[in-house]
């Protein structure tokens, strides 16, 4: 993907962001917040990605940057209340910002320890990390606790979730190209001979939490406006698992797949809650036998969740014939 | 004074529970080097295997007894066993020449597939796991306050530690995995039969999660499908604390995470006890980076 071609999509897709949004009101509230979340998804995947993936550190506490994000935005918005679409969107913007280098902060706080620790150790750590920002927000009463934060305005639309995809996967990609972001993938395949070579490997390793991080906040944004309900539960160690998937069933440093991945996964337990609810559309009433999927979806996910990894270890949009063995774990 | 060791005492009794669950964890991380992280689940298997044959059990023999409790334990124990070595057989040995990360993903699978069809087969709503022993009430020692119930997971936790200490260290098959932990393909060229190893580290390992899942109900007697994520993710801290791999550290990081998270919950607040576990494992991770017990690995270029 050469420079010029890569500005291309990103205009590409934010304009096309914004005619969909355009028109957005015609579509039904339900399948309008799936697509956000088809966003939401792609930018932590691909943020997610960057860390995992590019760089070769497992982190499995990318919910706890996005909860720091959603957090810090939402608390915000709720402050200030600006009307008008010009000043709410500025308003909007600089809210995720703000959510995106808190989150960026906590991104350097989990980059330090990358200094000593690696492989498992590591992806304990980073899960301990996540784990303690959801205790801590628990035990925030000023942003509700674990009776959860109302988030005021539902500023996230299709533009904001398809500009800032379409931002992640440019920079994330972007910084992998060029000749600097060569240094991740340099740490990932061999951290000694790297450092041999002269790059920094803890440098690189901090670099690509932070800025997973950031994007992870940002994501974490879109989310509460989104929703408009933040729960400390709702950032746990699961959510982390969901985004891990993705990254690793995208096949790691696989960008394209990662999106691919990410897309697939969020429509899967939507689609398989559509499909069980088809029933109750007028003149299909025949299709009853559905209905068993509505208490078995999630058996179904976890099952094929299975089966894919069995089938396709490398990942599923890995086409490479003599796929790249990541030297995780 | 007297609460501390009060304290100290419920932490102990705690810290068995994970200690057991804990040692799964490192026995197959010890060979295999993958996190096991269906494990917490057959934990709550095991709790559940309980629940469903004490009433049965009942008819043949006397239920609240000791040797009533003693079967139970046992049946569940061999239950979990043989549900991990099929878990063993159709998600994990395929994958054994993959990348780990693939086995890891497979065991989020497979820890997804047991808690939701454990929602689904078994109901969401919590249930009462059944009276076993006999209520011989409580002790007092010099103003301590002791259950029976804590003295039961105490002693079967030590009695459990030694049996494995002996499997490992006296048996065939234990020196075997030890062979298959420190070089699996020299262990094979010597004529380990290594698919036996894994199968029965992982029918040993099961087994000890039951019997923690069993013990935990006697303990806390309400169990739901959910049950096993937390006690499994703090065992697997607990695990990595005293150094993966190691079976004296993962004993030994159970019981400092019990005593931690009873000590944090008695004196600081309860709400914070589940992040201390984990802020007690990155204080220690960083200053000892291979976990309390485990041994430095040097880079090799």
């Amino acid at each position: 993907m050469n420079i010029v071609h890569a500005k291309t999509w990103l205009v590409g897709t934010m304009f096309f962001g914004a005619l969909a949004c355009f028109w957005g009101g015609h579509l039904a509230p339900y399948p309008l917040f799936v697509v956000c979340n088809i966003g939401i998804s792609i930018v932590m995947a691909v943020s997610l990605n960057l860390i995992n993936g590019h760089t070769g550190q497992f982190s499995l506490g990318h919910a706890g940057f996005m909860a720091v994000g959603a957090y810090v935005s939402a608390v915000i918005t709720n402050h200030y209340n600006e009307s008008g679409p010009v000043l709410a969107g500025l308003e909007f913007a600089a809210a995720l910002l703000a959510g995106g280098f808190a989150a960026a902060v906590a991104g350097l706080l989990v980059g330090i320890p990358t200094l000593r620790l690696r492989g498992d150790y590591l992806a304990i750590v980073t899960l301990g990390f996540g784990e303690i920002i959801r205790v801590i927000l628990q035990n925030m009463d000023a942003v509700g606790g674990a009776r959860g934060l109302s988030v005021i305005h539902g500023y996230t639309n299709l533009f904001w979730c398809f500009a800032l995809a379409a931002i992640t996967v440019y920079v994330v990609a972007g910084l992998v190209q060029s000749t600097y972001g060569r240094g991740f993938i340099a740490v990932r395949d061999d951290e000694i001979a790297a450092s041999a070579m002269g790059i920094s490997p803890t440098r690189y390793k901090v670099t690509a939490f932070v800025v997973g991080a950031f994007f992870a906040g940002l994501a974490g944004g879109l989310y509460a406006h989104s929703t408009q309900f933040l729960t400390p539960n709702g950032f746990g160690f699961m959510t982390s698992i969901t985004y891990v998937v993705m990254v690793i069933l995208g096949g790691m440093g696989n960008t394209a797949g990662v999106i691919l991945a990410a897309i697939l996964l969020t429509l899967l337990p939507e689609g398989l809650r559509m499909a069980a609810d088809v029933e109750r559309l007028p003149g299909v009433a025949t299709l009853r036998p559905l209905a068993w999927l509505v208490n078995t979806r999630m058996i179904l996910y976890s099952l094929l969740l299975i089966i894919l990894m069995l089938t396709r270890p490398q990942g599923l949009f890995s086409f490479r014939r003599h796929p790249e063995k990541p030297s995780l774990l | 004074m007297i609460e501390f060791f009060q304290q100290l005492t419920n932490g102990l009794a705690l810290g068995s529970i994970l200690a057991l669950v804990a040692l799964g964890y490192t026995m197959v991380y010890g060979i295999l080097r993958f996190i096991n992280f269906a494990h917490g689940d057959l934990f709550m298997l095991g709790a559940f295997a309980g629940y469903y044959v004490a009433p049965w059990l009942a008819r043949a023999l006397p239920l609240p007894s000791v040797s009533g409790a003693l079967v139970v334990l046992a049946v569940s124990m061999l239950f979990c066993a043989i549900i991990g070595l099929l878990i063993e057989r159709f998600a994990y040995r395929p994958l054994r020449n993959q990348p780990r990360l693939t086995m890891l993903i497979t065991a989020i699978g497979v820890s997804l597939f047991l808690e939701n069809g454990g929602q689904w087969l078994l109901g969401a709503a919590p249930k009462r796991f059944p009276l076993l022993l006999p209520a011989w009430g409580q002790w007092k020692i010099a103003g301590l306050t002791m259950n029976s119930n804590q003295c039961v997971v105490i002693l079967v936790t030590t009695l459990m530690l030694l049996a494995l200490r002996f499997i490992v260290l006296n048996t065939r098959m234990g020196r075997a995995m030890r062979a298959v932990a420190c070089n699996p393909d020299a262990a094979a060229l010597m004529g380990v039969d290594t698919n036996r190893v894994i199968a029965f580290t992982f029918a040993l390992g099961s087994a000890l999660a039951a019997a923690a899942g069993v013990l935990f109900a006697i303990n806390y007697p309400s169990i739901d499908p959910l049950m096993g994520i937390l006690p499994g993710l703090k065992a697997f801290v607990a695990a990595v604390l005293g150094g993966i791999g190691n079976l004296p550290g993962a004993a030994l990081g159970g019981l400092i995470i019990g005593i931690t998270e009873t000590m944090v919950a008695g004196y600081i607040s309860s709400t914070y006890k589940d992040a201390i576990a984990f802020a007690v494992l990155i204080i220690i991770l960083l200053v000892r980076p291979s976990g309390l017990l485990g041994k430095r690995e040097n880079d090799k270029v």
